[in-house]
């Protein structure tokens, strides 16, 4: 048995694309927090972020390999698991010994993953369609403008925001453990639990903000 | 103190277990639960009934034997503490208490609640040891300098009696906090780190074909644990691991 098909090497797999997929989200927040402050830096960015070969060619197929083998590998480990324990308790007491975020990762992950079709619905599909399909001419400042036409309607402004709750939930476990299954766990360790506890918080809530600030600002 | 016992009834191995209902008076708050499993059997016992099959050994929290999954929690509601040492004050009078069998593929109900945990041995067969040349010209192990805080957090991973609560508590039935504790009170030490390589490669390789889950860091093995080991085992295990298959 290799380290890939290991427990151990799967669990610092997971824990691997979950911290790059962490990575990921920061940097798609700042660019996104750019559209409140001004929209000529937010379209700049963006048409830099849609344009440039690297990102596009290169990064792009690398994000999207991460989002695909973090969630086909949390479905393998979570049906491994089950299995692992045939005949159920009659009496449980999950919540004695471990967060509700920490037992429920796989149904915070499948409605983060579903935000994910949305989101891909929303911007990605139309996008790949506009530069690729249709070949339509380029046009740096239409960025701003497509953002805040998604934020007209207030039922797509509250799924965004109950994902995002999803999100800090499944962020409230996954990224401080991520540390752990890669082995670190020592005087700093408690440093680490605050720093991505707050990260967990303060993202999601950053992303509902912005949503909201263009429903209302629209 | 008068209580309701759901207790798991199976004749053996292969056969579907059920929930048998039993009343049970004048429980006394000093007893110890096995202490109360005694008195329960020898009440069956008069009745004609099939006593309850449960592992018990030392009955003073060393052995490791004793398990049960008491109102949803390995080893009852108290903490740092074995079945054996978990007393009955912890309950109230007319309360309602469920106990079960520890519940893992890799633990296999032998009879009732008592449990084949093997799987660990088995575990423990596979790199636990550090080997000694007995032929009597052994190095007296204090001959060794070793430092305070290595000395003291390989002697924390030790005190692992390997009952395995962490398995039974843990959502997806995992052993990381056992194999774990049995990885790093070797890797700790000057000892252990000849073999270290080999070790953890194949404890980790039995540890999975034994068929428990993956971890989670849920972190409910050291809640449950009776004697407090620490996730700070896992992390270590998870470095020797990635750093032996680096080695090869």
């Amino acid at each position: 048995m290799g380290i890939t098909s290991s427990s151990i090497g799967r669990k610092v797999a997971m824990a691997l694309s979950g911290l790059f997929l962490v990575f990921f989200l920061l940097q798609h927040f700042t660019i996104n927090m750019t559209s409140v402050i001004s929209a000529e830096i937010f379209n700049q960015l963006s048409h830099f972020m849609g344009t440039n070969p690297v990102v596009q060619f290169v990064l792009q197929p690398v994000l999207i390999f991460g989002v695909v083998f973090h969630f086909i590998m949390g479905f393998v480990l979570e049906l491994k698991n089950n299995q692992s324990r045939s005949q159920k308790y009659g009496v449980y007491k999950g919540q004695a010994n471990a967060s509700w975020m920490s037992r429920n990762m796989i149904l915070s992950g499948i409605v983060v993953l579903s935000f994910l079709g949305l989101h891909f619905y929303d911007f990605w599909f139309p996008e790949m369609n506009y530069k690729y399909i249709e070949v339509l001419p380029e046009d740096p400042n239409r960025y701003y403008e497509e953002l805040v036409h998604k934020f007209h309607s207030p039922i797509r402004v509250a799924i965004y925001s109950l994902s995002f709750v999803f999100l800090a939930l499944h962020l409230l476990h996954g990224f401080g453990s991520s540390f752990q299954s890669v082995g670190v766990n020592n005087k700093y360790s408690a440093t680490i639990k605050k720093a991505t506890q707050a990260f967990a918080i303060a993202i999601p809530l950053g992303f509902v903000f912005i949503a909201i600030y263009h429903h209302l600002n629209a | 103190m008068n209580l309701t016992l759901k207790v798991w009834r199976q004749p053996n191995t292969d056969s579907q277990g059920n929930f048998e209902t039993y009343q049970l008076a004048d429980v006394s708050p000093d007893m110890s639960f096995l202490e109360m499993m005694d008195v329960l059997n020898e009440q069956l016992m008069s009745q004609g009934i099939d006593p309850i099959a449960f592992d018990h050994d030392c009955r003073e929290g060393i052995c490791g034997m004793c398990s049960m999954f008491i109102n949803g929690e390995a080893h009852g509601p108290d903490r740092l503490v074995t079945t054996c040492q978990l007393h009955m004050r912890k309950f109230k009078d007319g309360d309602t208490i469920t106990i079960e069998p520890f519940r893992a593929n890799a633990f296999p109900v032998i009879k009732d609640l008592a449990v084949d945990r093997s799987a660990f041995d088995r575990v423990q067969q596979a790199g636990g040891f550090v080997s000694v040349n007995t032929s009597g010209n052994t190095q007296d192990a204090n001959a060794i300098p070793i430092e305070k805080k290595d000395a003291d957090r390989a002697f924390d991973a030790a005190t692992c009696i390997g009952c395995g609560a962490c398995v039974a508590t843990c959502k997806n039935a995992s052993a990381m906090l056992f194999v774990s504790a049995k990885v790093s009170q070797y890797a700790l030490l000057p000892q252990g780190k000849v073999e270290a390589t080999d070790r953890v490669l194949n404890m980790v390789k039995q540890m999975d074909e034994e068929g428990f889950g993956n971890c989670t860091n849920t972190g409910a093995c050291e809640v449950e644990c009776p004697k407090g080991i620490s996730l700070e085992n896992i992390a270590r295990m998870n470095r020797e691991y990635l750093a032996a298959s680096l080695k090869g």
